[in-house]
């Protein structure tokens, strides 16, 4: 038993209590209190994942309490490669929300002092975030599958409140959206999740005594069904992927960098889990229609994204796509591939975060999300030009920057996937790769209209970043363009941890990769 | 026939161990620079200066430890960490073929680098402008360093990064922004390609190292296939057709950038690609070799007749260099017997075509920033330095006989002769219009009557400007003679890039070269007549269709914009329309209809628990459709 993930997922529910128990008119020591409590919890999860052994077992950091032992549920918490970088992602990424929020509670000023959002509660924007955080660290350590439900669902309360109190002009509407297709979808889930625990029959939910539990093919089937739409859901895959952008959209970008940094990768990371390793006939049986509707997310995606006329749509978009990537890896069967996954979803974090971040920035200086209202940036605000363009950068996944790495993985490793006699697979990669090019034009686009060209006139008194607006960018470049140039640290981390996803579904993972099948 | 490359050593200690300097000193420029922005102001061109020139000297201290070793040990490969664990080890090779290039990039870069302390005095930005060509030199030596495919990438993306920024430099004018967007874009095409060539060798070969693959004898269809899709991110990248439109516009950025970039060095990545490719895919006889010989004698012939016809200097230059890689592009199609002359006129042109594009820089430098020939006029008495040295460039590119241009020029056309007659006597053709467009800009710049306005005030540039100038044009002299006589590069070369059978001899009396002579002279002599005897009207004429054809770049953008722009367009706004109204527009349209309300309700912003969740319900559907389909359930 190891104290450590129960005490990562105390510390921040404990500092939203206090945060919440401030006494009235301490708004300012609220926001340093979760920014302390944040940079803590960074701290901690840096100690623990310093002793994590790659070639141990696999699942390291365990602990397990009683919790409902009439159903055999479990408190049980874990950690294997692929969880540790998420739940690193997640605590990398709070503080940098938290930092970057600092004033959107405050009631939100242009230049000219117009307001675009009202004050609201400042000390409940924040223990929201902090209880947030316990349940994304819950979420990727829970071992336990009805644990990990509940987590799944309880998620969405505190990001429901984010965006609909704290969020645009139309967050009501967003925000009962994104509830809607989060429920349906959980719901699903959680009839999968009785029917694995009555069919298993093993009064267990603890998720490795359940692997290879269900052997009848069919029932592998329906089961995976159930999880699989509650995941596509969540990350998400087309078509069910029409709430991101309103939800995105309209959430303060703080939340934004949180729902599709962290939240939506709960999706992914369940495929890449519990889809694949509970059920692993079923995610073979369905690898091509998977990849198929993977590779329609991310032409499709890219595609919707170059017409939109709003940053965060956009950016949303350019997700829809880069998750079609990620699923794409998930299911390509090849353990390249889904290396390349799991980093991307780390990867996908800091890009995108870096990216609604900036954005933020420029919107909160504008006063509007809409691309045509901006223009000539780079001459009166040079430094926050140069750190969007950056971002930007990241994603039409430059080579040297990190989000480049883990899609030519996804990409070069299924293409070489031997699943399926290949050829699908092959086909899926090249048409993929043609995101490539898409990416080029949605991000370049957006760059030319809003940083470059005659500067517009509201944008003439935009004042360059402050301090904090560099401490929010400045880490996330830098993770950039570190794992972008030496990748090995996350790779080391999370190649056995995909190995053992492979050995469980019974794909030959022998050698590293698919090698040599021409001479 | 097979081409016999030397095997590659593991090396450690030396200059060659420290190779990675040559990177990291303009990495770290470029990261000072920009890091430190304005603080760095002050002396930040200077510090750029010293890292190009920094990386210059460890690249002759590697040359020279490299000629120490015997013929067969000169491919050394340097390791330097694991990038991808079991698929990319990152590391450098340093052979004969990848050290010239090197030699090129830190030489001509640093002269450039020197030259942009006079061109940029004048602009807020100097320091940001050292920055980004620091970048540019760090990616472009990663480019031809690398000993991997991925490496190669990373340093090709680079230096389109590093091109973004520069041609797009004056970035608040719309059309600079317009053009570096378009490099950006259409570069990524030929990306593409090699990204697609890579994983089909990743998926073929279990290796993207330069030094695990097996050199081929004769081709198969994969291997034709990856030389194919090479090919395609060559073109890109080297602005060869049928991705050359964006050449013209990047003429945009500052005139050193056109000299560096747009013309010594990244746009010749792509011949770089495939003579470091050609033993593995480009195998002499191939189809893949014959599809890049074709592409580089069509587009010698494109650039060459867009090169006649423009009035902004620049983009004369701009179609000229079209032209030039296109003789290197035939040549490295040649097979061995053609890289070395692909690689000299590399080498050559880098020299001369830097020489043109500074002289020409020197010359706007000098006439208020004017870029119309029409403009121009009897220039040679005022600028005497810029006009000697530009009319050096112009010898050799025209290939005056034993300038540079002759010696490299001739060596790709007798070769091409030889190999693929009718794309040989192409080349021929192509020389005789580059004698009639370069003579042509020579006698509107520096020669007739002066057409200038009265507010300009041409002046020789100062001698941090010209002293470049002179270097170069000392190359542009007598480089040429230097490489091709008694075959000296072909036979550095050949470890790396493998020997034809037969070593060719140079023929001062050929009939290709004598051909090549008189049709030069033709063009030459017609240039005098329309635009050295005769005056030149300084608006420009209406001209014929051909001239047009030719303005109008052989309406290259007109045709991408009605095959791709036009159509794309209309799939974007069609894509937004259906995500909008479609998946959710659909289902809020059969809510109202199902609640029996009217049709206000069908506006999106309804709110409506029940739309979404019948939203919700019918994409549900379709993947349970989708997975029982395709899945047999």
């Amino acid at each position: 038993m190891s104290p450590w993930l129960p005490i990562l997922m105390a510390v921040p529910v404990l500092g939203a209590i206090v945060v919440a128990l401030l006494p009235k008119g301490s708004d300012k020591l609220a926001k340093q209190v979760t920014l302390l409590v944040s940079l803590a919890v960074l701290v901690l999860t840096g100690v623990m994942a310093a002793g994590f052994k790659p070639d141990g077992d696999r699942f390291q950091f365990v602990a397990e309490y009683d919790w409902i032992p009439s159903f055999g549920v479990k408190f049980g918490v874990g950690v294997d490669g692929v969880a540790l970088v998420l739940v690193a992602l997640s605590v990398v990424l709070v503080p940098i929300v938290v930092l970057a929020s600092w004033h959107d509670a405050d009631g939100v000023k242009t230049a000219d002092g117009t307001l675009i959002t009202p004050k609201r509660s400042v000390k409940t924007y924040f223990s929201l975030l902090l209880v947030l955080e316990t349940m994304m660290i819950g979420v990727f350590a829970a071992t336990d599958i009805f644990l990990f439900y509940v987590f799944f669902e309880a998620m969405l309360i505190p990001m429901y409140f984010m965006i609909g109190s704290y969020g645009g002009a139309q967050r009501s509407y967003a925000a009962v959206k994104f509830l809607l297709y989060s429920l349906f979808g959980g719901l699903l889930m959680l009839v999968a999740v009785i029917g694995l625990y009555v069919v298993a029959g093993s009064k267990t939910f603890m998720f490795p005594e359940l692997v290879g539990a269900i052997q009848d093919p069919a029932m592998q089937k329906w089961l995976f069904g159930g999880f699989f739409i509650a995941f596509a859901i969540k990350a998400p895959l087309w078509p069910v992927h029409t709430w991101l952008p309103d939800a995105a959209a309209q959430a303060p970008a703080g939340a934004a960098v949180l729902l599709v940094g962290v939240l939506d990768k709960v999706g992914t990371f369940g495929m890449l889990r519990f889809c694949l390793e509970l059920f692993p006939d079923a995610a073979k049986a369905f690898t091509v229609p998977i990849v198929v509707l993977a590779v329609i997310s991310i032409i499709y995606g890219a595609i919707v994204a170059i017409g939109q006329t709003d940053m965060k749509r956009l950016i949303a978009y350019t997700s829809i796509s880069h998750f079609g990537f990620i699923v794409m890896g998930v299911f390509a069967m090849s353990s390249v591939a889904q290396s390349g996954a799991a980093l991307y979803m780390v990867n996908h974090g800091f890009a995108t975060g870096a990216l609604f971040l900036a954005a933020g920035f420029l919107i909160a200086r504008r006063g509007s999300p809409f691309i045509g209202d901006y223009g000539g940036v780079q001459k009166v605000a040079p430094v926050l030009a140069g750190f969007f363009l950056v971002a930007g950068l990241a994603g039409l996944s430059l080579p040297g920057l990190s989000s480049f790495v883990s899609e030519f993985m996804v990409m070069i490793g299924t293409y070489s996937s031997q699943a399926h006699g290949s050829g699908a697979l092959t086909a899926a990669a090249v048409v993929s790769a043609v995101a490539v090019i898409l990416a080029a034009v949605y991000i370049l686009w957006m760059v030319q209209r809003t940083l470059n060209g005659p500067t517009a006139e509201p944008v003439k008194p935009f004042k360059d970043v402050n301090a904090r607006e560099i401490w929010v960018l400045a880490p996330l470049v830098a993770l950039i363009i570190g794992f972008g140039l030496f990748p090995k640290p996350l790779l080391d981390v999370i190649n056995p941890s995909v190995q053992q996803t492979l050995t469980n579904v019974g794909v030959p993972t022998s050698t590293i990769a698919e090698k040599g099948t021409g001479q | 026939m097979e081409s016999h490359i030397a095997e590659i050593a593991q090396h450690t200690g030396g200059v060659i161990g420290l190779s990675w300097l040559m990177i990291a000193f303009p990495l770290v420029g470029a990261f000072v620079l920009l890091v430190f922005g304005r603080f760095t102001n002050r002396w930040g061109h200077l510090l750029g200066v010293a890292m190009s020139l920094a990386s210059f000297a460890v690249a002759v201290l590697a040359f020279f430890e490299l000629v120490g070793f015997g013929e067969e040990q000169r491919r050394r490969a340097v390791h330097l960490y694991e990038f991808i664990p079991g698929m990319v080890d990152m590391g450098l090779l340093i052979d004969p073929l990848s050290i010239s290039f090197a030699l090129l990039i830190t030489g001509v870069g640093s002269l450039i680098h020197i030259y942009s302390i006079g061109y940029m005095s004048h602009d807020e930005h100097r320091r940001r402008f050292f920055a980004y060509l620091n970048l540019f030199v760090a990616a472009m030596l990663l480019l031809v360093l690398a000993d991997n495919y991925v490496g190669l990438f990373i340093g090709w993306e680079g230096v389109g990064l590093a091109s973004y920024l520069l041609i797009g430099f004056w970035q608040f004018k719309p059309s600079a922004a317009v053009a570096a967007k378009k490099a950006f874009v259409v570069n990524r095409v030929g990306d593409f390609g090699l990204l697609v060539g890579m994983f089909l060798i990743w998926t073929t070969f279990g290796t993207l190292a330069f030094g695990e693959l097996q050199p081929i004898t004769s081709e198969n269809p994969t291997t034709l296939a990856i030389g194919l899709l090479l090919l395609l991110g060559a073109c890109g990248k080297s602005a060869q057709l049928p991705l050359q439109s964006w050449l013209l516009d990047a003429m945009e950025g500052p005139t050193p950038v056109s000299a560096l970039i747009h013309a010594a060095t990244m746009v010749t990545a792509g011949v770089y690609l495939v003579v470091r490719s050609g033993a593995f895919f480009f195998p002499e006889g191939s189809g893949a070799a014959l599809a890049v010989a074709i592409v580089g004698a069509a587009t010698l012939l494109a650039g060459a007749i867009i090169g006649c016809a423009k009035d902004d200097i620049k983009k004369g230059l701009a179609g000229s260099t079209m032209s030039q890689i296109g003789y290197m592009m035939l040549g490295a199609g040649l097979g061995p017997a053609g890289y070395a002359f692909a690689i000299g006129h590399l080498i050559t042109h880098g020299f001369f075509k830097a020489d043109l594009f500074l002289g020409a820089g020197s010359v706007m430098h000098g006439m208020n920033d004017e870029v119309d020939m029409r403009k121009y006029g009897g220039l040679r008495k005022l600028m005497p330095i810029t006009f000697a040295t530009f009319f050096i460039g112009y010898l050799a590119i025209i290939g005056f006989p034993l300038l540079s241009g002759y010696f490299t020029k001739d060596g790709i056309i007798e070769t091409a002769v030889h190999h693929q007659p009718i794309l040989g006597w192409l080349a021929v053709l192509g020389a005789g219009i580059t004698g009639f467009y370069m003579s042509r800009m020579v006698f509107m710049t520096f020669f007739g009557q002066k057409r200038w306005a009265d507010d300009a005030h041409p002046h020789e540039s100062p001698s941090v400007m010209t002293i470049p100038l002179m270097i170069l044009s000392l190359g542009a002299l007598g480089l040429g003679a230097y490489l091709v006589l008694s075959n000296r590069l072909l036979l550095f070369l050949a470890p790396a890039v493998g020997r034809p059978e037969e070593l060719p001899a140079f023929h001062f009396t050929s009939t290709p070269g004598l051909a090549t002579l008189a049709l030069v002279a033709v063009g030459a002599a017609f240039a005098w007549m329309r635009y050295g005897r005769a005056e030149v009207p300084s608006v420009q004429p209406r001209g014929s269709f051909l001239t047009t054809f030719a303005r109008r770049d052989l309406y290259g953008d007109a045709l991408n914009e009605s095959l791709f722009m036009r159509p794309g367009q209309w799939l974007t706004r069609l894509a937004v329309y259906f995500d909008n109204r479609g998946i959710d527009g659909i289902v809020n349209g059969l809510a109202a209809g199902i609640g029996g309300s009217s049709g206000r309700l069908r506006r999106i912003q309804t709110g409506f628990a029940r739309t979404y969740a019948l939203s919700i319900l019918i994409g549900a559907a379709l993947l349970t459709g989708a997975l029982l389909l395709v899945g047999n359930i």
